[in-house]
């Protein structure tokens, strides 16, 4: 299947692909790892005049903790984000880097591109919405940062605006003991998630210190799952909390009825991954290594 | 974001050279040229299968600077300067790669179509773990469906290749 034509430009910095963007017209796309734009373009879901190829833009790939941060740039593939120090200190993160679609598609695929792409199944921003990131974008208008759970307005939608591209992402470094745990259920590697969910948690002694629980492909955005935190900040972890919390969450959710499945086994799934999530993450906070990803039918 | 499709004659091409299998090869290219398209349509290598044509299937695995990427969802133009390894570019002097061997001798095909893409994501399994357990073969072919063999005579081949690598 070949793409419809369209012009290709290879942006050497990111002034020059914001200054190609701003310029191009209406059918102008930027391409980063071209994981998800260059499938919807081969089967004719989109349609491109020009194609703005970010992916030579130095600089752009970095991955650095430092100051009580982490800070990704956009261009970091999800197999270097998996074998990366950032993985191997916070276990959320290699849950997702290892769990994202398959080997070869994170050989390719960018962090940024998968944030940009206003996704719900994408697996970054539901992570990214436990580690409470923070979205930077770079624009005609200049630089800002945008909260990831504000980043995403609408199904394929984001606040991006013309000419504007994502150029990295940051999130403060979790507290020492904190630990989290990221689980979906799939049909098989390369496909995305049926329901994904994300929870990253802090321990003082049996209670729940804090939370951050996330829900992915689960609505028409990620979800920051809100009610579910609500149900387990401040309380000693018993099995009704839990229970309580992934009812929680359920009632957060709003799936859609498509080929992987109904919202109602979908809610069922997220019922169980919340529990799950909470288990491994617990446990991680304890000590315990664990290691957990993506599920397969 | 739709718009009027743009006359493939009016776009101008793009210059790329990709080194294939240890020979570089300079051409132009429309730029919606996919990296299996160049590589099979300009340069006749037809080993590099496409079968799903959707991202699913690893039928069109090819090592681009060492990493499995999947040939049909890449631009040429994105390879650019790149170093690619197909399945013709296994075999040495007239001899087979241990994992062509080793699929050979363990029935690890049956219509052969997902072959070529299994052994270059087997490959980059290999290049990156010697001894792989059973699990880490699985995940290492996660990206390559097989609709013949049920898959246990690719792990078995897969397991000996590796066995006969770490000898050599």
């Amino acid at each position: 299947m070949y793409p419809a034509p369209f012009n290709y430009h290879r942006a050497g910095s990111v002034a020059e692909a914001i200054s190609l963007l701003s310029n191009l017209g209406d059918g102008v796309r930027a391409l980063a790892g071209g994981q998800s734009l260059l499938v919807l373009l081969k089967a004719r879901f989109d349609t491109v005049t020009d194609l703005v190829d970010l992916g030579r833009i130095r600089g752009l790939d970095g991955i650095e903790a430092g100051n009580g941060e982490y800070r990704i740039g956009a261009l970091a593939t999800h197999a270097r984000l998996a074998r990366s120090p950032v993985a191997e200190a916070i276990p959320i993160f290699q849950d997702a880097a290892n769990g994202i679609a398959d080997n070869q598609v994170r050989s390719r695929g960018t962090i940024g591109g998968n944030v940009s792409s206003g996704d719900p199944s994408c697996d970054w921003p539901t992570l990214l919405i436990a580690l409470d990131a923070q979205v930077h974008c770079e624009g005609p208008d200049g630089k800002r940062a945008v909260p990831v759970n504000e980043f995403v307005e609408d199904l394929y939608l984001t606040v991006l605006g013309d000419g504007e591209i994502v150029t990295g992402i940051s999130f403060p470094a979790p507290e020492k003991g904190a630990a989290g745990a990221y689980v979906g259920f799939k049909r098989c590697a390369p496909a995305y998630p049926t329901t994904s969910v994300g929870v990253q948690l802090t321990m003082d002694g049996d209670d729940c210190k804090d939370v951050r629980v996330s829900l992915g492909s689960s609505g028409l955005t990620p979800i920051h799952a809100t009610g579910a935190e609500a149900e387990l900040r401040g309380k000693l972890l018993t099995d009704d909390v839990i229970v309580r919390a992934a009812d929680a969450a359920v009632a957060e959710s709003d799936p859609i009825d498509d080929q992987r499945g109904t919202p109602e086994f979908k809610q069922l799934l997220i019922n169980t991954l919340v529990k799950r999530g909470i288990g491994v993450a617990r446990r991680r906070c304890a000590g315990e290594q664990v290691e957990v990803s993506h599920e397969y039918y | 974001m739709s718009t009027t499709e743009t006359a493939a004659q009016d776009i101008p091409k793009v210059a790329v050279e990709i080194t294939v299998n240890g020979q570089s090869y300079r051409r132009e290219v429309e730029p919606r040229t996919l990296l299996v398209q160049f590589i099979r349509e300009e340069l006749r290598l037809t080993g590099t299968h496409i079968g799903c044509d959707t991202t699913y299937c690893g039928a069109c695995t090819i090592l681009l600077d060492g990493e499995p990427v999947k040939s049909c969802t890449m631009l040429a133009a994105q390879a650019d300067g790149g170093e690619v390894l197909t399945v013709e570019g296994l075999e040495k002097d007239g001899e087979l790669h241990p994992l062509q061997t080793a699929f050979s001798e363990h029935h690890g095909l049956q219509c052969g179509y997902c072959t070529p893409g299994m052994l270059m994501s087997s490959l980059a399994l290999l290049q990156n773990n010697a001894s792989p357990t059973e699990k880490q073969i699985r995940k290492g072919i996660q990206g390559n469906l097989c609709r013949c063999t049920g898959y246990h005579n690719i792990f078995k081949a897969i397991e000996a290749a590796a066995a006969e690598m770490r000898e050599d």
